[in-house]
């Protein structure tokens, strides 16, 4: 048995083992494996996501069994100190001494730390461990307590310094990057793309400081500020420190390995060292005199240092290395490729620039036109795994480049991701091709999207890749004549239209019942709340008929907060509400001691109600005339209005009563997801109809009807349905609508997502709706009556029921409250605590 | 120091020494749950009728530390009953208390038994 010795327990040295225990004729090798942080490798690339839930498990490359269960051993907290290689054996900070007949360092770096005065001081920080961000949420929050508005400035606008001004934005401080050179992100940037940069950045909070040398570091002990000039000084509470990285050659250098003048070991084209048994890999490697700070090729590398180890000596890493980047930070997209910035003698460039939008887009096409040589993008990075494509694979581009990157044309430049080459490498991060990619499909070795990305791990690093992977999948299982097919979970093969479909034919009225006549198991949280869903879209089930099978706030006719607590939040129909209402409201409030809130639907929303009260809570509601708001449903929440004629001098229409005839003709009505509407008395549009699933506007001459608006996470103006329409043809076209979507839509669909895949889209809405062309128009509005007419208050009848009241007990067993919850003061009110962890 | 969730340990039916009568058959819905109070613990209940079993664990959710694992949703996931957190929908085998989607610490399990119209609860104190 000969020994391997890992040292370093990092993205690429977990890698190493990762390849390692996958290569037959590895039973000849014990790997033992020496990492100097104190837990397993985890995912460096997404450390930021760290801050987000602060949980390093989540990050970890393999769990500690892992190693364990593959026969590696594996020693963390316990740095490797000396390199003996007379005797090929290792030393570690404890002394202990092992031997080798391999040696593999995979180090990394660390990060560069400028010899600047005062960098030593207290509340200065780098960004490389999980350590670090220990370190800085830790001192973020001892700042907070003293300065209510604190300040971190980041050392490096580069793509890490980016990054960490991202991170400080979300730990509460005010984020400044202070940036040595001209440009931001200059290594692969030019000026005009860091300009847009720049705007955009600035209009999402991030402070930016240009061509700035920092002199010192002010402050006693802790950082006060930074100095660039005698009079230039930013005061700042932090600063982390991204100003590059430097190679952890220590071992190499004191055992005499041949090094590189500014550091990094020297390796070859078999990642070998100086030393035959000795190989480097990853951040510490110094290949074609460079280090390369990304984790694509530590991962080739690592893949090459195990095929040579393993005696594939013809595996050897390429000449030619893709630095090629996509920036991760959320709502910015940067990248550039292949050789962003070209010399006028090399090549031609083509420019989009849109500052009024933070656009830029530039590509660098070859002197006879015919091949793309690199390019940048900022603002809209949509384009990139295209176009990095078509630059990797020297794929023909079209006679005008320009193509390539002006705003979407119908279809697009490219054509579909099938016709990449077989050879074409899909995901850069573990090196997967399109031919593996849909080779799996087409073998029969995998049926799904799910499939392919265990079988290949292609989009399982840094997720880039994902969209491409996505329509590689589709487009192969299309091209074999298999549909793709959206089946609702493992309890259900089919699609939630088909459910429907079947349900309403069979009359199907129990969970239990569907799950008899058309699925398999128990069920589950997914299809459970779907098919009491679709009941209600036929049969207008409230949620008190079959609780257990209700979405939690349906199941208990309130918002789950995030301490387990709920809201209330009573209808208020177009937002009008007389004084007398408001007072009722109030003294509701005051007496349940609830956090009171005007909602961003134009009502009033009560927060921190006990799950024991929220009988009482909704008897006085309903006592004073109110009903449930349906806030916690997938079905119709708000309709919202502007003052219309009533009280405008704009108004054309009376929106506000339009408003609430509508809200009150739909209230109740259960959906795929939920629904909004909106009235605007004229095209002003105060009542954001546009943004909402309907909406109407007043015009001269009637109303305008738009539909498949969206707010939230992908806004989307509605489209124009009909013009000029009067109240009772308003009414008719949304029964049709509604229902129509209500029948076909995917779970948890919007209307805008579903009109985005709708065929024909709304030239083909219009035909059924208003011409009426699959003939299914009365059935429609039949359906839409039934349900209209069959509305009940939900809370209505849970407060009438003594049976339905005892699920609103925290205990079955006593009248004790949740001994958990506790409440903070904040402002003039109250909030629950924070998470704990 | 004893932490919340420190407090909860599976329950083993062979280490059961006391049976905690926590309520009557009827007080818990079918194919749902509720919750019982048992010194200061907060237990977990669930009436699995579609299975004619019964099991119990933990209140708490393990991920945010909140009381709200019995007004989750019960399920299975290839054949192991589970139950779904209602706060994020993490889920966990009522078997073994494993988190089925993600890589929570495990929850704790406690015994069950249904004696006359009773239900009953095992602690080992
Ligand atoms: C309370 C409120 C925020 C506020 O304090 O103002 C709110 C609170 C929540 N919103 Fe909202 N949204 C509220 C207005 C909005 C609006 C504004 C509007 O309606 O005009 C939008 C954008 C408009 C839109 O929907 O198109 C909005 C877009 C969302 C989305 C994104 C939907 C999307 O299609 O992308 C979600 C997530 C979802 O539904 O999946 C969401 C989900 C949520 C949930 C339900 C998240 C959750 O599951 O816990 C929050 C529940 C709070 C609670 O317990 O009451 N909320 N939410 C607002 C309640 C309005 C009301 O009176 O009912
Ligand atoms: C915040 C952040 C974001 C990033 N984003 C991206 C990105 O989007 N895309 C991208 O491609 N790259 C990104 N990177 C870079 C990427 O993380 C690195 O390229 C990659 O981690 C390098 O892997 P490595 O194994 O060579 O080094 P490391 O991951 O640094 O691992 C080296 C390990 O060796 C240990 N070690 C060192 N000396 C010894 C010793 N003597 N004995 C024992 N152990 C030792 C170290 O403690 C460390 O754990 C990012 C990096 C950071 C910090
Ligand atoms: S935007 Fe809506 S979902 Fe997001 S935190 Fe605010 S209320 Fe909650
Ligand atoms: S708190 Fe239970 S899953 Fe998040």
């Amino acid at each position: 048995m000969k020994n391997i010795i890992v040292v370093g327990n990092g993205m690429v040295g977990y890698k190493f083992c990762e390849k390692f225990v996958a290569q037959s004729g590895n039973e000849a090798f014990k790997v033992t494996v020496f990492g100097e942080e104190p837990r397993p490798a985890y995912d460096r690339v997404h450390l930021s996501e760290f801050f987000e839930n602060q949980d390093a498990k989540a990050l970890e490359m393999a769990p500690a069994e892992w190693y364990a269960e593959n026969g590696i051993e594996l020693i963390t907290g316990e740095r490797v100190s000396d390199i003996h290689r007379s005797k090929k054996t290792i030393t570690t900070v404890k002394d202990r001494e092992f031997s080798y007949d391999y040696l593999v360092l995979a180090t990394g770096s660390s990060a560069f730390v400028p010899p600047i005065k005062g960098v030593e001081k207290e509340g200065v920080f780098v960004y490389r461990t999980i350590e670090d961000l220990e370190g800085m949420l830790a001192y973020a929050e001892k700042v907070k307590k003293t300065n209510p508005n604190p300040r971190a400035a980041v050392l490096g606008g580069g793509l890490l310094g980016l990054e960490a001004g991202k991170a400080a934005m979300d730990m509460g401080l005010e984020p400044h990057i202070v940036e040595f050179a001209s440009k931001l992100m200059p290594r692969q940037l030019d000026s005009r793309s860091s300009q847009v940069l720049q705007l955009k950045l600035e209009s999402i909070g991030l402070n930016i400081h240009l061509s700035k040398a920092t002199n010192q570091i002010l402050g006693d002990k802790a950082i006060t500020g930074m100095e660039f000039g005698e009079d230039d000084v930013l005061d700042c509470d932090m600063l982390i420190i991204s100003a590059g990285i430097r190679p952890r050659d220590e071992l190499g250098k004191t055992c005499g390995l041949e090094m590189g003048v500014r550091g990094g070991i020297v390796v070859d084209n078999k990642m070998q060292t100086s030393d035959d048994s000795i190989y480097a890999i990853g951040e510490i490697a110094l290949y074609n005199q460079m280090i390369f700070g990304l984790v694509a090729p530590g991962y080739d590398m690592a893949g090459v240092a195990v095929d040579q180890i393993l005696g594939k000596t013809e595996s050897l890493m390429p000449a030619e290395i893709d630095m090629s980047t996509k920036l991760k930070l959320i709502g910015v997209d940067v990248a550039s490729f292949g050789e962003p910035f070209m010399p006028a003698s090399k090549g031609h460039s083509v420019i989009f620039e849109n500052k009024t939008q933070h656009l830029y887009k530039r590509i660098n096409v070859s002197l006879d036109g015919k091949s793309l040589l690199g390019g940048i993008l900022v603002g809209d990075a949509s384009d990139y795994n295209m176009l990095h494509q078509v630059y990797l694979n020297g794929m023909a581009i079209p006679e005008d480049a320009a193509q390539l990157i002006l705003p979407a044309t119908e279809g697009g430049a490219f054509g579909s991701a099938l016709d990449l080459p077989d050879t074409a490498q899909i995901c850069s991060c573990e090196n997967v091709s399109k031919g593996q990619i849909c080779g799996a499909i087409k073998d029969g070795s995998c049926e799904d999207l799910a499939g392919v990305i265990s079988s290949t791990k292609a989009s399982t690093s840094c997720g880039g890749c994902k969209p491409m992977v996505t329509d590689l999948v589709n487009e192969t299982l299309k091209s074999l004549g298999k549909t793709v097919k959206n089946v609702i979970c493992e309890h259900f093969e089919y699609s939630r239209q088909e459910l429907y479909g079947i349900i309403k034919i069979k009359k199907l009225t129990s969970f239990n019942e569907v799950l008899d006549t058309c699925g398999t198991g128990h069920g589950c949280e997914t299809c459970k709340p779907l098919v009491s869903s679709i009941f209600a879209s036929l049969y207008n089930f409230t949620p008190n008929k079959e609780d257990v099978t209700q979405d939690t706030n349906d199941k208990f006719l309130a918002n789950i907060q995030r301490n387990g607590t709920y809201s209330v939040v009573p209808r208020i129909a177009g937002g009008e509400i007389t004084p007398e209402g408001l007072i009722v409201l109030g003294q509701i409030g005051s007496k349940y001691n609830l956090y009171t809130k005007i909602t961003g639907g134009a009502r009033i929303d009560f927060f921190g109600a006990e799950l024991n009260d929220l009988p009482a809570i909704w008897k006085e509601l309903i006592d004073a005339g109110f009903e449930s708001g349906h806030a916690y449903g997938k079905s119709l929440r708000t309709v919202k209005s502007c003052v219309g004629s009533t009280w405008c001098r704009y108004g054309l229409d009376e929106s506000i009563s339009f408003a609430i005839e509508l809200e009150n003709r739909y209230k109740g009505l259960r959906s795929p997801h939920k629904l909004k509407g909106g009235v605007s008395g004229c095209i002003r549009e105060c009542a954001e109809a546009r943004g909402k699933d309907f909406g109407v506007i007043a015009v001269e001459g009637g109303w305008n009807l738009y539909v498949g608006g969206n707010g939230g996470a992908t806004p989307r103006h509605a489209e124009l349905l009909a013009e000029k329409i009067d109240n009772e043809t308003v009414l008719k076209y949304l029964d049709r609508y509604l229902m129509y979507y209500i029948q076909t839509a995917a779970p948890l669909m919007r209307t805008a997502a579903w009109l985005d895949k709708l065929e024909g889209g709304i030239e083909q809405l219009k035909k059924i709706v208003i011409d009426d062309s699959l003939n299914i128009a009365s059935e429609l509005e039949k359906e839409m009556q039934f349900l209209i007419d069959a509305y009940e208050c939900e809370w209505k009848q849970a407060i009438e029921n003594e049976n339905t009241k005892k699920r609103f007990n925290h205990f079955v067993n006593s009248d004790d409250r949740d001994d958990n919850l506790v409440f903070v003061p904040m402002r003039d009110q109250k909030m629950p605590e924070h998470w704990k962890n | 120091m004893e932490t919340l969730l420190s407090k909860y340990k599976t329950v083993k039916e062979e280490d059961v020494k006391v049976w905690f009568k926590a309520a009557s058959v009827d007080a818990f819905p079918k194919d749902g749950g509720a919750c019982v109070k048992y010194k200061d613990l907060q237990i977990a209940v669930f009436n699995f009728s579609r299975l004619n079993t019964w099991y119990a664990c933990q209140n708490l959710s393990p991920e945010k530390q909140e009381m709200v694992l019995s007004r989750g949703m019960l399920g299975d996931h290839k054949g192991i009953p589970k139950i779904a957190c209602p706060l994020h929908k993490k889920t966990f085998s009522l078997l073994t208390g494993e988190n089925l989607n993600g890589d929570l610490d495990p929850i704790a399990t406690y015994p069950v038994k249904i004696e006359g119209e009773n239900v009953y609860i095992g602690f080992s104190d």
